[in-house]
């Protein structure tokens, strides 16, 4: 077996040979990604995938709004995780200006990153299952996200596409019964991710189908640009909430899961121990909610004096980034986002290479895409 | 001359035919049914009401369903083989509704009487319907038909090896392919044959699976890799025949499997005369039910669903009557023992359906070599040692005299002995292949 087959266009067409079509409609790709494979019988001799389906131009819409107009387009990025997107530009435009958010703001907004890091990560478990062929957890994980959106929906009015935060700080205080809503989910979420692992953890046939199925090793992560739970099951401990932190994270105790094999069970058991490890950050933060304003001192038109930022932050898929050029205008010169689905994509050819047809949906799935955010 | 020639013949044989009809007819409308309570059980399972909108409850689903694929627009792609691809989804149909006719639903109802291979036609005919699989996966002209109809030749080769071999040992304890015979056998015995090859069930449990293309072993249609495998081209009425075809079979494996192990049309313990009064309780089940309709009718939130729910009551005490009426009329007696088995034939058919989708709402999908590896590295060798085990077991009672219990227990715990052994060496085989294949490369920076 040639596992270091030549890229898919490089080679002529041999008989034994068979290129197949994935998406950009298909049940499992997650949206609009295209994938070709070439096949022998079943066995995946390389890929070449096919992305800009969903583009929509956000980084050129960035250099035609004013700051605060671009805020709720970052929301359609990674629109399972649109408060972490949110999250990332408003420091990023913060650190631009030089302003701090005031500390009761940072803790609503770590509090509603957080949950939506168990919500993004839910959205991933189920549709993951459901690629490998277990109906009932996707019913299972979107009842427990739909308790996060209802807290989204109390606090901020909008479910998917929030647009929670604002440059600055917040607009809304938390709602009366904040608290409460968190920590009635995070006492019921302890049971119902025991019953994930009920479902799943020990079962052979999930075993069988996710170890030693897509491997990325720590050097490969590295040299891909892999970030996130991806890189963190390589066994590389690199969270930037404990190495840059942000927002309030420097305030709370929590741990870094991290995987050995770099396959795609070890993926999915640090996706699982993130989830916990969110839900006691939530309980951390909802004990001291620190009083004062919730708005820092930004005025109602935001002109950075020229200059640049990168600012990153620990989405849900991996490590965020933002890097923004003012010219001294309302409206930033350039914005140039770094999304982790794009660049954890890139794996994907070297993760199915050798596996089978069944693995290139494992794998897709273990590496936790949106293709709203690949495309941008 | 004619009309008495033709009673004459409505007279021999209008219980084939009254049951040909039933099974064309009907067969179709319980299959669409099969589909409505399999979409309710998981919705169950999984938090959530199912099919809500069409009738009270949904429960007209399946004739709207119906419906709706009768009046779609008939697509046959462009470049594929017409006539085939017209042939198929038929093939697939006639052979599951064709191997029913040997089944015996109770010890009257039935089409065909005593084939003396009746097992074995059954198996034969609806092993047909692969044909239909294959025929259809080739003749779409489409990669993902191509890939499912490869996937179910492979799966139909190793599968119905392993389910023949399971059946075995029900045979050669009844020591007879007749239908009829094998039942009578399990009564002579006094006991059901999976009390006496519990491996041997349990093999043709999984292997049925298999073979109906059933979660966890769908992969021909598998959704998510192959959007639908051999029927992704097919669409309106012929994806309809492809669908009941599937469900179709899966009442066959399991009469199969009712007929086989689990005591046919007998009811629990049939030979024993103090629990005599189990022949009362499909009467009483159903009325149960009927009862249980009215109970709920009061909560009902709208008026129309009220009057459903009371439909359904009058209908179940209806049955229920039918049920009564032979003990009260001496002569309609006769009719007891064939309503009777009907009942227990149908409620192990359901219960043996129920575990199909218990275990399709539970487990994740089996990959295309694991499969094969379960099928040739383990069910098949284990299903050759099984039969002898069995061999063994009657051998031993009947020239050696020893007790039936202590040989059955003796030799199922050899073949349960040998299976763990297979399964060892299966996991050191799997865990020795992934060491190998594992890709363990250099990284891209230099």
């Amino acid at each position: 077996m040639d596992h270091n087959a030549t890229h898919p266009n490089d080679t002529l067409l041999g008989a034994d040979e068979l290129v197949l079509n994935m998406g950009p409609q298909h049940p499992s790709t997650h949206g609009v990604l295209r994938v070709k494979l070439k096949l022998d019988g079943e066995r995946v001799r390389g890929t070449e995938c096919v992305i800009g389906y969903l583009h929509r131009g956000v980084e050129k819409i960035a250099e035609n709004r004013t700051y605060q107009q671009f805020a709720p387009y970052v929301d359609r990025m990674d629109y399972v995780a649109a408060v972490s997107n949110g999250l990332g530009y408003c420091e990023a435009v913060e650190k631009l200006l030089n302003v701090e958010a005031p500390p009761r703001a940072k803790v609503i907004r770590t509090i509603l990153t957080e949950l939506q890091r168990i919500a993004s990560h839910l959205v991933w478990l189920g549709t993951h299952a459901l690629d490998i062929g277990a109906l009932t957890p996707l019913f299972y994980c979107f009842r427990e996200r739909e308790e996060i959106l209802k807290i989204f929906e109390k606090y901020c009015g909008a479910r998917l596409t929030t647009h929670a935060f604002r440059i600055g700080g917040l607009q809304y205080e938390a709602y009366d019964g904040f608290e409460k809503d968190v920590e009635r989910f995070c006492k019921d979420f302890e049971r119902h991710i025991q019953e994930y692992v009920d479902l799943l953890s020990g079962n052979s046939i999930w075993i069988g189908r996710t170890r030693n199925i897509g491997v990325l090793s720590a050097a490969d992560c590295i040299a891909l640009g892999a970030t996130g739970p991806i890189l963190r099951a390589s066994g590389v401990k690199w969270d930037l909430r404990k190495a840059q932190p942000y927002a309030a994270y420097d305030r709370y105790q929590f741990e870094i899961p991290t995987g050995t094999n770099g396959d795609t069970y070890d993926r999915y058991m640090v996706r699982m121990e993130e989830m916990r490890q969110s839900r006691l950050i939530c309980l951390q933060a909802i004990e001291n909610i620190p009083e004062g304003p919730i708005f820092g001192k930004v005025g109602k038109v935001i002109k950075p004096a020229p200059g640049e930022i990168y600012h990153s932050i620990e989405a849900p898929k991996g490590i965020l980034g933002y890097y923004i050029v003012s010219d001294g205008t309302p409206q930033p010169y350039r914005v140039r986002i770094r999304p982790p689905s794009f660049i954890n994509l890139q794996a994907l050819d070297k993760m199915i290479r050798g596996h089978l047809v069944a693995d290139v949906v494992a794998v897709i799935g273990t590496l936790d895409i949106v293709l709203g955010e690949v495309d941008r | 001359m004619t009309m008495t020639a033709l009673l004459q013949f409505l007279q021999t044989w209008w219980v084939e035919l009254v049951c040909a009809v039933v099974i064309v007819a009907v067969v179709p409308l319980i299959a669409g049914y099969v589909v409505l309570v399999e979409r309710k059980l998981m919705a169950d399972m999984q938090a959530r009401l199912g099919p809500m909108r069409v009738g009270p409850h949904g429960l007209l689903q399946p004739i709207a369903d119906a419906v709706k694929l009768l009046i779609k627009e008939d697509i046959i792609p462009r470049d594929s083989d017409a006539f085939i691809f017209w042939l198929a989804p038929v093939i697939s149909m006639v052979a599951a509704l064709t191997s029913m006719g040997a089944i015996y639903f109770g010890p009257s109802f039935r089409v065909a009487d005593d084939i003396n291979v009746g097992i074995l036609f059954i198996i034969g005919v609806s092993s047909l319907g692969f044909l239909g699989i294959i025929l259809g996966g080739w003749a779409s002209n489409s990669h993902y038909s191509m890939i499912g109809a490869i996937r179910s030749t492979a799966q139909l080769v190793s599968y119905e090896t392993a389910g023949g071999l399971a059946i075995i040992s029900a045979l050669l304890l009844s020591g007879s392919l007749q239908v009829r015979a094998i039942v009578d056998a399990q009564a002579s015995h006094h006991m059901w044959f999976i009390f006496m090859a519990p491996i041997g069930f349990f093999m043709y449990l999984v292997a049925s699976i298999a073979e109906t293309n059933r979660a966890p072993f769908d992969l021909p249609e598998a959704e998510s890799e192959l959007v639908a495998g051999y029927m992704t081209e097919y669409s309106g009425f012929r994806w309809a025949l492809y669908f009941l075809g599937e469900y179709a079979n899966m009442i066959v494996v399991a009469s199969v499997a009712t007929t086989l192990f689990l005591g046919g049309w007998l009811r629990p313990f049939p030979n024993v005369q103090w629990l005599n009064w189990i022949d009362f309780l499909p009467a009483l089940l159903i009325a149960a039910v009927g009862g249980y309709c009215i109970y709920r009718a009061g909560k009902q939130p709208v008026k129309v669903q009220v009057w459903f729910m009371w439909a359904v009551a009058l209908g179940c005490f209806a049955v229920a009557l039918i049920y009564v009426l032979p003990w009260i009329f001496a002569p309609l007696r006769f009719a007891i023992p064939g309503l009777n088995g009907a009942f227990w034939f149908l409620l192990k058919v359901a219960a043996y359906i129920y575990v199909f989708m218990w275990l399709r709402f539970t487990l994740p999908r089996y990959r295309f070599d694991q499969l094969m590896h379960l099928g040739w590295y383990i069910l098949i060798p284990l299903a050759i040692v099984n039969v002898f085990s069995v061999g063994v077991a009657m051998l031993l009672e009947s020239e050696f005299g020893w007790n039936r219990w202590l040989a059955m227990i003796i030799t199922t715990a050899f073949t349960l002995a040998i299976s763990v052994y297979l399964v060892h060496l299966h996991d050191k085989r799997a865990a020795a292949a992934s060491s190998a294949t594992a890709v363990t490369s250099d990284s891209y920076a230099g």
